[in-house]
């Protein structure tokens, strides 16, 4: 499995995002296993931020406080529409009232600087809610292991309203001030050119069909105005046994690792037992190197559909080939899967 | 006697009952009084069901007898940006199956978002003699054997459309399973489908079905057979054209054109895969017939695109892609006065560079040049609430405005300022707004507007916005006709959602992903409110085994009369009295 990525985040919480944030792209899982650290803190009432342009750290906040905001945030108090029952009212609408005065106070843009790493320490302290987003927009832009990941994450939260210019500038900043080591805002940069974004799962909002035809397009259109490949790639992935199929974008990945370690992850929770028929999953989380061995002790193996049809095993072809051969992913028992190592091999000796 | 002094007779009931065909009335006629309530009952033959979880096909049996036609949707809306996991639901196979032996005389089923497998599309096939209708919007699960037996069944079917439907395309063969002697075929869509079809049995039958009024080909139908298809059918009122390219031949293109000249009745024009622009002209001489224009596959460029659109006079609907850019709008305002739809789509959403010239600005001149305007989706990078603003102002009778800035969270251009004010702008001037996605970066100021002047708003599309909790306070507490609610990414939480539980009940579903709200929340919700069904979608396992104040991944909330639903995968746990039983 990828190294967890660590959102070294200017709040300190140093294992905010920890293995989620290498989730496959489909995955939101990022998002609730940072609730496991970092929400349970959070500032319902947003009463911090008035001084959270100072405050470094939304989590400073006495428990006694967070125990009564966690009481208040599950009393269901039912009324209509409208409707505030006197004890209520003052949690609603001071919190209107403190708002509106503090909007000169609140800094809600990002401060046009090209230091991304600035305005989006602006953004997620002012309210502990908010920190989950940036948290979970960089934890997917994280997951998105192309070179292009670390550029994404600055740009995709943050320097949206920047001029074009400062925009170009900020992705050559970024890849110089990358190393290898994790930095609060961005992966690990690889070879590859910031030539598309990194995609949060279903945005922009364009359906499947639409995606998939305009990448063909460009595909045909590729060999006489140069444009980039298309940008998408969705195949399905399916699970001898698993509850649901799932899509992955194969333009996502760059290397077999990563793919499989994103698999590994979107199928983890059916292989610990956990999802299994209503009523009877498993309560404990198998540890980490329990599910590798389960899926590196030849239990499982990953296969694929080729253009022919025939089922192949991954990994014996270039990536680029697979990607363009690929269909359709399935992973088998490696019983299963016995048959196929052979055919892969001819294949490869013939292909090449 | 109450009834004979206050009551027609039923039969004239019925009768007058007959001409009442919107929902919404029949659902009002059927709460007068008990008789009324069972005449209607009695006499209704259409039914839309918004969610098929909300009933069941037993409750729907039981209380409306003698239907023929049947509208259902499944999933929630963002399932269309794959935010909903596969397996999830939507199954259509219990209802097909029920209404096979409830309503032999049933003649239509529409389907939308739900999963139909070929034994459904069998069943269908078998059991309905006088089928006449089916129409499968993205739905996926089945292949072109079940469309094999339709066509080869179905002797009355008139409509058969697949538009955007997932199709696994197994041959082309399924279209000759059409009998040569059916002939009422009037409206086929197969622009969904993958492969070939076969091309001499399609336009066989196109030939010889005289009604034949719409034509929706795939992409793999070559331009070269258009032509011949087109003379088949010169009544056709809408085409939809496979791939538009070909080796650019004189005698192709004179073929072409002389054959759309032939089609007088043509209003519509879709398609348009892979254009040739050399091809464009040969449907000139249609162009000022035309109502409808979807481009929004056409990779051309704006010179072509607006030559094209400064003939269409008459353009009602216009679909393109960003290639039309601020000019090419600029042009459609001035040609199009009787436009009353535009989307304008994105040519390459994913990029990091806006790669045409088209800004809020085409926009603001479509607003300005086209009184009749009222429906709006556009995708663009920059907006402004000055252009909103404008916009508003201009044209007041907008029912739905969907914008899509592509970058989350961009603010205003111009000010750095969050676009609260423009989209409150949209709000307040168009009273008639029904239908609202925001987008850019948003304060819970603009939930306040919306909550204020929202007041017919029916559904809501909410990403990457608000501050807290007090923004979805203010549209459940404001939006008096709210629907459907749909939000990703936002910071809300338990507070308003718990404190607005009731609304709930008056809304069709709600949708939360990538919020704040937590599990015990969710819990309480599910507990206290037993005519909703809460769900929790949470792959990474049991919401249980994490902290109860742990936000949930996705929550879909939905009313219903038919309690928590049986086939739930294993991503999915409702929240209901004994979930506590159910988990632990």
């Amino acid at each position: 499995m990828a190294p967890p990525l660590l959102v070294t985040r200017e709040e300190g919480l140093s294992n905010a995002s920890t293995v989620a944030s290498a989730s496959s792209p489909q995955s939101l899982d990022c998002f609730s296993q940072n609730g496991g650290v970092s929400l349970k803190e959070r500032n319902y009432l947003g009463l911090s931020d008035c001084s959270s342009v100072d405050s470094s750290a939304a989590p400073g906040m006495s428990d006694e406080k967070k125990d009564n905001l966690n009481l208040k945030a599950t009393e269901l108090r039912l009324g209509l529409p409208g409707s505030q029952s006197p004890e209520r009212g003052p949690d609603i609408f001071s919190l209107s009232s403190t708002k509106l005065d503090e909007k000169p106070l609140f800094p809600l843009l990002p401060l046009p600087t090209k230091d991304g790493i600035c305005s989006s320490t602006q953004k997620t302290v002012v309210s502990g809610n908010k920190r989950g987003f940036a948290d979970a927009m960089d934890g997917f832009s994280e997951g998105k292991f192309t070179g292009t990941a670390a550029i994404n994450v600055m740009l995709s939260p943050r320097p949206a309203g920047l001029q074009p210019t400062a925009k170009k500038e900020i992705p050559s900043k970024v890849l110089q001030g990358q190393t290898g080591a994790v930095s609060g805002t961005g992966g690990a940069v690889s070879g590859s050119s910031p030539a598309s974004k990194a995609q949060v799962v279903g945005w922009p909002p364009i359906r499947s069909f639409r995606k998939n035809s305009l990448a063909t397009t460009s595909k045909n259109n590729d060999e006489v105005d140069g444009k980039p490949s298309p940008a998408v790639l969705f195949v399905k992935v399916s699970m001898d046994g698993a509850p649901y199929l799932r899509k992955v974008d194969l333009r996502n990945y760059t290397t077999y690792q990563e793919l499989s370690s994103a698999l590994e992850k979107m199928f983890s929770c059916f292989i610990l037992g956990q999802c299994g028929s209503h009523g009877a999953p498993g309560r404990e989380m198998m540890s980490e190197s329990k599910l590798k061995d389960l899926l590196h002790g030849s239990e499982y193996v990953l296969t694929y559909e080729d253009k022919d049809g025939d089922w192949m095993l991954v990994g014996d072809v270039p990536w680029e080939m697979f990607i363009d051969t690929c269909k359709r992913l399935k992973i088998m028992k490696g019983s299963d899967a016995i048959g196929l190592a052979p055919r892969a091999v001819e294949k490869s000796r013939s292909r090449s | 006697m109450k009834k004979a002094a206050y009551s027609f007779p039923e039969e004239v009931l019925e009768h007058v009952f007959s001409f009442i065909i919107s929902d919404k009335d029949r659902s009002s006629i059927s709460l007068v009084c008990k008789s009324w309530y069972e005449i209607e009952r009695w006499c209704r033959r259409k039914v839309f069901v918004g969610n098929c979880y909300a009933v069941s096909p037993p409750i729907l049996i039981k209380r409306f007898p003698e239907l023929r036609s049947v509208t259902l949707k499944g999933k929630p809306h963002f399932a269309d940006f794959n935010l909903v996991p596969e397996g999830w639901g939507g199954f259509a196979c219990p209802w097909i199956r029920a209404m096979a032996g409830a309503y032999p005389w049933l003649e239509e089923i529409r389907l939308k978002r739900m999963v139909v497998s070929d034994e459904s599309l069998e069943i269908i096939a078998k059991s309905f003699r006088n089928f006449k209708v089916l129409v499968l919007s993205s739905c996926e699960g089945f292949t072109t054997e079940g469309l094999a037996a339709i066509a080869a069944n179905c002797r009355n079917l008139r409509e058969l459309d697949l538009r955007e439907s997932e199709v696994e395309d197994l041959s082309g063969r399924w279209l000759s399973d059409f009998p040569d002697s059916y002939t009422s075929l009037e409206s086929l869509n197969i622009s969904c489908l993958g492969n070939e079809v076969n091309l001499l049995a399609l336009e066989r039958l196109v030939s010889r079905c005289p009604n034949l009024k719409t034509l929706r080909l795939n992409r793999a139908v070559p331009l070269d057979r258009l032509p011949n298809l087109l003379r088949g059918a010169p009544q056709l009122a809408e085409l939809g054209t496979g791939a538009y390219t070909s080796e650019m031949r004189p005698d192709v293109f004179s073929n072409l054109a002389e054959a759309f000249a032939g089609c007088k009745q043509l209003k519509t024009l879709s398609g348009f895969w892979d254009v040739l622009p050399s091809y464009l002209p040969a449907v000139y001489p249609i162009c000022s017939q035309l109502i409808s224009l979807n481009l929004s596959y056409a990779t051309v460029q704006s010179p072509e695109l607006i030559k094209l659109v400064s003939l269409c006079e008459k353009l009602q609907k216009l679909w393109v892609l960003d290639y039309i850019e601020d000019d090419g709008l600029e042009v459609l305002a001035a040609s199009c006065k009787d436009l009353r739809e535009l989307r304008v789509f994105p040519s390459d959403p994913f990029g990091l560079e806006p790669n045409v010239a088209l800004t809020e600005q085409g926009l603001v001149s479509v607003s300005e040049g086209c009184p009749k305007l009222q429906s709006v989706l556009y995708f663009c990078r920059q907006m402004s609430n000055a252009a909103l603003n404008t916009i508003a102002r201009n044209r007041p009778n907008l029912t739905r405005f969907r914008l899509c800035i592509i970058e989350p969270r961009s603010p205003d251009y111009l000010t750095l300022q969050p676009l609260d004010d423009g989209f409150g702008a949209i709000v307040e001037h168009c009273k008639d707004l029904r239908r609202l996605s925001l987008s850019g970066l948003l304060t819970d100021r603009v939930f306040e507007y919306i909550g204020t002047y929202g007041k017919k708003l029916e559904m809501l599309s909410v990403a990457f916005a608000g501050d807290s909790d007090l923004g979805l306070h203010h549209v459940l507490s404001g939006c008096d006709n709210l629907r459907k609610l749909e939000i990703r990414d936002c910071p809300f939480g338990d507070k308003a959602l718990l404190a607005n539980a009731a609304k709930l009940e008056t809304m069709r579903s709600l949708w939360m992903s990538s919020c704040s709200v937590s599990f015990g929340a969710c819990k309480v919700l599910g507990q206290k409110m037993p005519r909703l069904n809460v769900e929790v979608m949470d792959e990474s396992g049991p919401p249980d085994s994490r902290p109860e104040s742990s936000p949930v991944e996705k929550l879909y909330v939905y009313r219903t009369v038919a309690g928590p639903r049986l086939d739930m995968p294993g991503f999915v746990w409702t929240m209901d009295d004994d979930s506590a039983l159910r988990i632990s």
